[in-house]
């Protein structure tokens, strides 16, 4: 059996781990797993290392063969297959496609749920409150109320100022 | 001021009481956040480490929280106090081994401390003897709110708070409680628990996490998944677990009492003669026997003195701790014999186990498991 990771040496450290009824295998050489830190298992977990493998992969796939490279920070894709772990925020936007299979096995679900930082939350509230007002709208006209319309219309002119305003 | 000076004595340290801390050694909830504009410090060149570092830092320093606090860069730490740093929980391995560009800040109390540049930019994590992990959390996310008023932090609406590693990715947050579980290793349950704990998405990790037979019987349980599930979900979902393992570990304890007397005692007793006897002991069978005689404490075989002892002894038969208190460098070996030292002296007042309010005549025989 060759390792895992580098495909070259026999595998002699083989790792089973069972996370949500799943279980993920790997069997890894002595260099490679001294690399990935197998003998230091404090920050070990073995979703790390299949990240590294499978996202690979992925990632090729989604980049259709060609070499992504990230134009913020120059991390290119070969880097993640080295580290498992991405270069820098924009990574986030270039890798999305090859990552979300990955992140669906990894986690509970793909889409952030919880806390959101106080300036992403206001203008959330903004913009949930500028579509209720401009549904509003669209009914008063509908309704041919034209002066509640004429109300209404300048509340949306004002929101969607200050919208900008906090975006920029 | 030094680190040596700022933190607290093992003594103090291990005199820290919470709830159910008997079982629940303690609580931890940590963030990860990163800021925007540079890349993660795993890909960072060293000058974005340094710029990073920089903005960061004083921004953590400036929160009211941190007054007075400990602060430092990682490359004016000596190794032997960054190892310190280790023993006492307060800092990752992975940090200790960092320098330039990397820092660390820690709160008067010892309850909130950040790494800065550790894998992410921030790692910042609230510590809470017992179980107290909502605690943790609203101490760790106060400490977040103020702290994203000074930074830009890197986030999206759909994915959360970007982390370097897609592991950390949406909210973050690994919680994680550190519990004593010597009844359920004893009585041979505990390879069944953590499967079960495991099929629930949360891994359970040994004290410095060798396999499954941790040092000492202590358990690291913490969440996996950060992505998809709310912060406060997250923590409620851990409590529960939490709660039936504690439950679990005082089942365990009453029935090894009840059923295999002879069989604990033996072990205690054991533990005592050899910890208040021994001449030259290693840091994992130190660890080990500890751990037992903090199950006599609990169990009320060592009436008059302290349980907050063997914590103390916990911390301070640990290697770093042990080489701290002699100027010159010591082999293993020497620890070893100081480390016996160390113990024989302070057990010197610890009477042996007390077992006579139980009945262990010969004729009472530990009974076969069912």
């Amino acid at each position: 059996m060759l390792c895992d990771i580098c495909k070259q040496n026999f595998a002699t450290v083989h790792l089973t781990q069972i996370v949500c009824q799943e279980t993920k295998k790997i069997d890894l050489c002595e260099a490679c797993s001294k690399e990935k830190g197998v003998d230091d298992p404090t920050g070990f977990s073995i979703a790390d290392l299949l990240l590294g493998l499978g996202a690979t992969q992925e990632i090729d796939q989604s980049a259709g063969g060609k070499s992504l490279v990230c134009p913020h920070c120059g991390f290119k894709q070969s880097d993640f297959k080295k580290a498992g772990r991405l270069g820098c925020s924009e990574c986030y936007q270039l890798f999305n496609e090859g990552l979300e299979a990955l992140l669906k096995t990894m986690h509970k679900g793909t889409r952030h749920v919880g806390k959101v930082p106080q300036f992403y939350r206001q203008t959330q509230d903004l913009g949930e409150e500028l579509q209720r007002l401009q549904k509003k709208l669209e009914k008063a006209i509908s309704d041919e109320k034209f002066e509640v319309a004429a109300m209404l219309r300048d509340e949306v002119r004002n929101l969607r100022a200050q919208l900008k305003l906090t975006v920029a | 001021m030094s680190i040596d000076e700022f933190l607290s004595s093992p003594t103090r340290s291990s005199q820290r009481s919470g709830p159910h801390d008997r079982i629940v050694l303690s609580s931890r909830v940590r963030l990860a956040r990163n800021l925007r504009q540079l890349p993660f410090p795993g890909f960072a060149k060293k000058h974005q480490r340094i710029a990073a570092l920089q903005t960061i830092r004083p921004a953590v320093e400036s929160l009211p929280v941190m007054a007075d606090a400990f602060s430092a860069t990682m490359d004016s730490l000596t190794n032997l106090n960054k190892q310190i740093l280790v023993e006492r929980h307060l800092i990752s391995r992975e940090h200790a081994a960092k320098t330039t560009g990397s820092g660390f800040v820690l709160n008067k109390e010892e309850s909130l401390c950040v790494m800065i540049n550790e894998e992410d930019h921030l790692r910042m994590q609230s510590l809470q003897p017992g179980l107290q992990i909502r605690e943790a959390w609203q101490a760790v996310d106060q400490m977040d709110s103020a702290l994203e008023k000074k930074l830009d932090y890197a986030y999206s609406p759909e994915l959360g708070y970007l982390t370097a590693c897609p592991t950390n990715l949406g909210t973050g947050i690994r919680v994680s409680a550190m519990l004593h579980l010597p009844a359920l290793v004893l009585s041979e349950q505990i390879n069944q628990i953590v499967q079960a704990v495991n099929k629930l998405g949360l891994a359970v990790r040994g004290l410095y996490g060798e396999g499954t037979e941790a040092l000492g019987n202590v358990f690291q349980v913490s969440n996996q998944m950060t992505l998809g599930e709310a912060e406060t979900d997250i923590v409620e979902r851990l409590n529960k677990v939490l709660a039936q393992l504690i439950e679990h570990e005082e089942n365990a304890r009453a029935t090894l009492l009840e059923k295999k007397t002879k069989t604990v005692f033996n072990h205690i007793g054991r533990a005592y003669g050899i910890l208040a006897n021994a001449h030259s002991i290693s840091s994992k069978e130190s660890m080990n026997l500890l751990s037992l005689m903090r199950l006599g404490f609990d169990l009320g075989l060592f009436l008059g003195v302290d349980r907050f002892l063997v914590d103390e002894l916990f911390i301070t038969t640990q290697p770093a701790h042990l080489q701290k208190k002699y100027s010159e460098k010591l082999t293993a070996e020497e620890r070893d014999f100081l480390r016996a030292d160390m113990m024989r002296e302070r057990l010197s007042g610890v009477n042996r186990p007390n077992t006579e309010k139980f009945d262990t005549s010969g004729s009472q025989l530990d009974k076969p498991t069912e």
